[in-house]
């Protein structure tokens, strides 16, 4: 069985969590204590179900006062096909950083647009942040069918709508599902008040949709994170280079370089759960050995000699500043790239990017919360990197405040 | 050809990332154990990541007291056959050196105790990183938590503050004072942890596996078992059943669920049917109050 991991984000009241609810609702992920603590609190609430379903989402105290969804939540269910991560964000524009948190490892972005408004200046922003973060599948849920007639007109102009904004966003499979999540007309089932849709339900979709495999297509990346010294008397010179394999492939025998250091070594044997294997697939967590005694560190990377990747010490990359203070001219950062960490400074910025009308602003000198900007960021040590729209794990990374060691923010680099 | 991870090579190979960078970014951490079947989860996990290395922290056991005897002596005895350090502080000392108010009542729980027990130890051992077996699945304050997530000097949480967290990109950077609480298991639910125990073969405490057991009858149902700590009333109903446990914590307030399950097959079964969440069946202060957990994690727990 494999794991999908998704996204939701939508306005206040588009109906997230009531959808959420639903599908954990309806594939009975849900426990009949936690509906009793629900219809306990829902009594306070003026609602016409028996419970509120989108109190099974939103968490904290905080949010339950102000009826908000603050920080992402992670939620949990498995249906016989598959296992399913969902990352609750976040819609108002001031949460914008916690929707990249929610977003940075899915494989799909599922937006919610409510069918009487169409779409939002909240639904550009998602469709940006999914393009930014190159979200393999972007589905578009048209909720609140009910309160529109199931009209597959205006579903329709929903639809070309959004295809004609997110022209130049450039994003990947987009599909387009009608439903009402209060009445879970097309979420699980098929509706027979939506004759007119012949496509998958929402599960349905959700079970079947590709989940990007090309990791271990993609070139061969792995960086160390801890060595393995046992330093005993059996094990004297015993010395394994302990990480995961970002993508590729790696074998005993391949030829493979070093870097910081540009040091060419041999694969000598690879460990992966207390046992030697011949090879190792992305994302698998293994140790490596090495034939020659060389200088590896933790976040040293090494790379098979014929898949080379850019090695530099100032490139392009497209932040979103997830600090509450906001950018000032010449801080250094710790800029880190999976375990490999570096100081690091912004150097220029290129533009910032208007979140609504995708266009760029020229000129600016100051970066604040939640701003997407492109930057020209310069390192202290070369950083041996792809670019983000190439692979993801290897081109991504995000910047330490040097002094707060707050996560300031969060780049991809182009 | 597509490799495509199995959802439980998937887990694994996360935490085993997540261990490994607790390795790399701190001077000195600890791994939580209590014998119970996360964080015994978390030791296979560990072994996994560092053998044949030994583990870079020592295994850390905060002991309310109120334990069940299956459990210390599991614990002890998979040490031993790890040969790993454990340490191991007692809230009866923390009580007596602070001059505490110990737990009171019919159910004396000393789980909230156990708070300023794992803090004066953080202290003690100077630990910047304490690696816990909490899943996101278990609350809905713990569903918003973050894998590698900072407390302040008083181990406090601030869920409104939380460091952003992106890709597999771990920040372990803290100031002075401040400690990580670290959760490889995270995106772990329940049956996913039974799944894991399954194909590894884990071994566990006998009281997870049905067995029969002198139990008082609450008003909601559930069962408590009878031990010297708790005060048993005339109008008390006393029974004997074939019970296990989904959880093992303190004594006190963990509650026992009627079962004939033998197995481990038996109680993945027993849960794909059952729709009581693990905290709810066998926790009474979660009950307490929505928001306990929030409140709790807040001060410090864990
Ligand atoms: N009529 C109708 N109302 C809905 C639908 N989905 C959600 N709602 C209602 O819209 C309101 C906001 O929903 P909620 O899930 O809290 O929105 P969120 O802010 O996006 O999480 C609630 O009163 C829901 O009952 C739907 O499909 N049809």
């Amino acid at each position: 069985m494999d794991l999908l991991r998704f996204f939701t984000a939508g306005s206040v009241d588009d109906g997230k969590s009531t959808l959420i609810g639903r599908l954990l609702f309806d594939s009975h992920s849900i426990s009949t204590d936690i509906i009793e603590t629900l219809t306990k609190q829902s009594k306070n609430i003026k609602d016409d179900n028996a419970f509120n379903l989108a109190l099974l989402t939103d968490g904290l105290r905080a949010e339950r006062e102000q009826g908000i969804t603050i920080d992402v939540a992670y939620k949990y269910f498995t249906t016989s096909k598959r296992k399913f991560i969902i990352a609750d964000t976040p819609g108002h524009v001031q949460y914008t950083r916690n929707m990249f948190t929610g977003a940075s490892l899915a494989h799909l972005a599922l937006l919610l647009i409510d069918a009487r408004h169409g779409i939002t200046e909240q639904t550009k922003r998602h469709a940006v942040i999914s393009s930014i973060l190159r979200i393999p599948n972007v589905l578009v849920c048209v909720n609140k069918m009910d309160l529109i007639n199931y009209s597959e007109h205006k579903f329709n102009d929903i639809k070309d709508e959004f295809i004609k904004f997110s022209n130049p966003l450039n994003l990947s499979n987009i599909t387009f599902i009608p439903m009402s999540a209060l009445l879970g007309e097309n979420v699980v089932t098929q509706s027979s008040k939506l004759e007119w849709y012949k496509e998958k339900s929402l599960l349905d979709y959700l079970e079947t949709v590709g989940i990007n495999p090309s990791q271990e297509l993609l070139s061969s990346r792995f960086q160390v994170q801890y060595i393995i010294r046992p330093e005993t008397n059996v094990l004297h010179d015993y010395r394994g280079y302990a990480g995961k394999v970002l993508s590729g492939k790696y074998y005993v025998g391949q030829k493979v370089k070093i870097f910081p250091g540009n040091y060419d070594t041999e694969i000598t044997c690879i460990e992966m759960n207390q046992q030697n294997v011949t090879e190792a697939c992305a994302n698998s967590s293994v140790i490596l050995h090495l034939k020659d005694a060389i200088d590896v560190s933790r976040g040293s990377s090494i790379i098979p000699i014929n898949e080379l990747p850019n090695i530099s010490n100032e490139f392009t990359a497209t932040l979103c500043w997830m600090d509450d203070s906001s950018f000032v001219k010449g801080q250094k950062f710790y800029l880190q790239q999976n375990s490999y960490r570096t100081k690091a400074v912004i150097k220029e910025i290129v533009y910032k990017i208007n979140i609504h009308s995708f266009t760029p602003i020229e000129g600016e000198s100051n970066i604040q919360l939640n701003d997407i900007c492109k930057v020209v960021i310069k390192t202290a040590e070369s950083v041996c990197y792809d670019k983000f729209t190439e692979n993801r794990n290897n081109g991504s990374f995000i910047l330490i405040n040097e002094n707060t060691h707050n996560t300031v923010a969060a780049g991809v680099i182009e | 050809m597509s490799q495509q991870l199995d959802y439980l090579d998937f887990l694994e190979s996360e935490a085993i990332h997540i261990l490994r960078e607790v390795a790399g970014q701190f001077e000195r951490p600890a791994l939580l154990f209590s014998g119970g079947k996360d964080s015994t989860v978390l030791v296979h996990l560990a072994l996994k990541a560092f053998r044949p290395g030994k583990f870079p922290f020592p295994l850390l056991h905060i002991d309310t007291g109120h334990n069940f005897e299956e459990a210390i002596i599991f614990r002890d005895q998979l040490v031993k056959q790890i040969d790993e350090k454990l340490i191991v502080r007692y809230v009866a000392d923390t009580i007596k050196r602070h001059n505490l108010q110990d737990a009171k009542g019919k159910f004396p729980s000393r789980n909230v105790l156990q708070t300023n027990t794992l803090l004066d130890t953080i202290e003690e051992f100077a630990f910047d990183a304490c690696i816990g077996g909490a899943r996101r699945d278990e609350e809905k304050a713990r569903a918003k938590e973050r894998v590698f997530s900072v407390r302040d000097e008083f181990g406090q949480w601030n869920p409104k503050s939380q460091r952003p967290e992106l890709w597999n990109i771990y920040n372990g950077k803290i100031n002075k004072g401040e400690n990580v609480r670290v959760f490889p298991i995270s995106n772990w639910t329940e049956l996913d942890v039974w799944n894991y125990i399954k194909r590894e073969q884990i071994s566990l405490p006998s009281i997870y596996f049905t067995h029969e057991r002198d139990c008082i009858v609450l008003k909601n149902g559930q069962l408590m078992n009878v031990n010297q700590f708790v005060k048993i009333d005339e109008t008390d109903i006393l029974v004997r059943k074939n019970v296990r446990y989904r959880t093992v914590g303190d004594m006190t307030c963990t509650a026992a669920i009627e079962s004939v399950a033998y197995t481990v097959d038996d109680i993945i079964k027993e849960l794909e049917n059952t729709k009581i969440s693990e905290r709810g069946a066998t926790r009474m202060d979660d009950r307490i109050s929505e928001a306990a957990m929030e409140d709790r994690k807040k001060n410090g727990y864990f």
